[in-house]
């Protein structure tokens, strides 16, 4: 019992008000303890044994060799842009794409993404399983919203002023130093005023996660029923290795 | 370091009391005195295997199975104990994205809860994947503050239970947390919250005179504080009654200790949380008699 932390205390109680409740019964005193389970604690056999075969299959799945990567990927590894950024972003692109184009007709004009939610670096060799819950641990899935030439703005505008590498695909910006858009397009072209876009994103951001409010109120919005993870696993098992690019989609000139 | 101050801030505005502060004094036990023995989990979030051995702060701590031995340990010392957690069962550690929550309310069943509330991350699957993994739980899951009646939950979870140990009435009731805006609306879809200060006066009104309970516990899943006014475990104890403990969840707060509140008639509530992750069991032991015949100043009996 010495390795528990312990407290206890006492508390008296006198209840004098009411002569009818006499008979029921009164709390004479309370004790407290907050017990550490500490490997002090033994195993119990019996638990053990049941929990044994899931533990053993999730390890099986987790430890999957789904690709390669030669070097660290790291969210750290650029001002604007990182390679982590950029593939996470590429992938929702080229994975997104063909279901929302199945669904709807039309296809994803670009993507963005938020540098906070990639919660993991990744190590050089083999990416497994394990890897993709340990850069999305979260069950945010793949939303695309319909915007208009307004809305994208407001994007862009959002992007010159958080100035945080907040992964992108697809378009592309040029800041001054003074943090003014130099350049801004989607797919190659300037964003013209009369065309709508298709942008795929989380349904965190969506939801106005990391204040991106221009991703709230779209004229349509469309749920793939994707999990960020399970598409990266997707990509992963798709691509035998995985070397991606610091390049020029956000950057400052 | 947050807590202390509060606590210290508390004293002086004389709402709170910090139990540290009390005198002891000892309490005389009689052959009728009964004794029953709470013990609770908070935030679990499927943390089934103890936290690896990697030098972390919470390394090698946990774990589904040891605290099953703890549990064992206790209730051969008492029989007269009750297991319950306030919710955010789900969640956490691929456990549950690999088996929805199945593996951790056959656990829970295993080990002999009793009672658990509903957390938001008992919704990560949908209301649909909860109800699915209801029929693995062999304990109760109490909520009386959403209204499932337009959902497939509706008649599935009851707002109390009144449970017996040491010929004590023990009624326990469940609280939620708001979920518009914490939790996809597609997930919950048509349950509704409804105000958890009403609800609990009503239900501990029920519990005390219809039930007749000598000791009534609310499971909450509201928080422990927020400094701004959305209702929180500090508040729920002050704007209500008769209710003895509030085994809190959700903001995942480790108390070395329960935080004693006055309620609105200046009674004592007990408010405890035991952080997440099953790092810790809390354990609290009522004593209960007819008589209150006490004696001050008498040595510790422990």
């Amino acid at each position: 019992m010495k390795y528990f932390s312990f407290f206890l205390f006492f508390l008296l109680f006198l209840n004098c008000k009411n002569p009818t409740t006499q008979e029921s019964l009164q709390i004479i005193k309370k004790e407290s303890k907050r017990i550490e389970i500490s490997n002090k604690l033994v195993l119990n056999e019996e638990t053990e044994a049941f929990i044994q075969p899931y533990r053993e299959r999730i390890t099986e799945e987790m430890n999957t060799k789904l690709s390669y990567t030669p070097k660290l990927l790291s969210k750290k590894d650029g001002k604007y842009n990182t390679p982590i950024g950029n593939m996470m972003a590429d992938a929702v692109f080229e994975m997104a794409n063909p279901i929302y184009k199945k669904r709807t007709g039309n296809t994803i004009d670009a993507v963005i993404l938020n540098h906070g939610g990639i919660r993991a670096e990744i190590n050089p060799g083999d990416i497994t399983t394990k890897t993709a819950y340990e850069i999305m641990p979260f069950e945010n899935e793949i939303v695309v919203v319909k915007l208009q030439a307004e809305q994208i703005q407001a994007m862009f505008d959002y992007l010159a002023q958080a100035k945080r590498a907040h992964p992108i695909s697809n378009m592309q910006l040029v800041l001054s130093e003074d943090f003014k858009i130099l350049a801004q397009s989607i797919a190659g072209k300037p964003v013209d005023k009369d065309s709508v876009y298709h942008i795929a994103t989380s349904d965190y951001l969506q939801n106005g996660g990391d204040h991106m409010l221009f991703l709230t109120q779209p004229e349509k919005l469309t749920v793939l029923d994707y999990k960020l993870r399970n598409l990266l696993i997707d990509y992963f098992k798709k691509h035998p290795e995985i070397n991606p690019e610091k390049d020029q989609r956000f950057i400052e000139r | 370091m947050k807590r202390k101050e509060f606590i210290q801030k508390s004293i002086g505005t004389g709402i709170f009391v910090g139990l540290s502060s009390y005198a002891f004094s000892s309490t005389i036990f009689t052959e009728n005195t009964k004794h029953v023995t709470i013990l609770h989990t908070n935030d679990v979030h499927s943390h089934i295997d103890p936290f690896p051995n990697d030098g972390g702060r919470n390394a090698n701590k946990g774990g589904v199975s040891r605290r099953y031995s703890l549990i064992q340990q206790i209730r051969k010392e008492n029989p007269n104990t009750l297991l319950l957690d306030a919710g955010d069962i789900f969640q956490g550690t691929p456990y549950f994205n690999f088996y929805g929550g199945e593996l951790e309310f056959k656990l829970m069943s295993k080990l002999g809860y009793d009672a658990a509330t509903i957390g938001n991350h008992d919704f990560d699957n949908g209301i649909d994947g909860l109800w699915a993994q209801m029929p693995n739980a062999q304990f109760k899951l109490l909520n009386a503050n959403y209204d499932f009646s337009n959902t497939v939950l509706d008649g599935q979870i009851k707002p109390y239970e009144v449970f017996v140990k040491d010929d004590v009435r023990i009624g326990v009731f469940g609280l939620g947390i708001e979920l518009e805006g914490l939790v996809n609306k597609k997930m919950y879809k048509e349950t509704q919250y409804l105000d958890p200060v009403e609800i609990a006066t009503d239900i501990v009104k029920k519990l005390k005179t219809e039930e007749k309970c000598d000791l009534v516990i609310c499971l909450s899943h509201l928080g422990y504080q927020y400094e701004h006014d959305k209702i929180d475990d500090l508040k729920l104890a002050q704007q209500t009654q008769d209710i003895d403990l509030i085994i809190g969840g959700h903001t995942h707060t480790f108390l070395d200790e329960p935080t004693v509140v006055k309620n609105k008639i200046n009674q004592d509530v007990l408010v405890n949380q035991v952080g997440w992750a099953g790092i810790y069991l809390g354990r609290i032991d009522f004593y209960l008699d007819k008589n209150t015949k006490t004696v001050k100043s008498a040595s510790l009996g422990i």
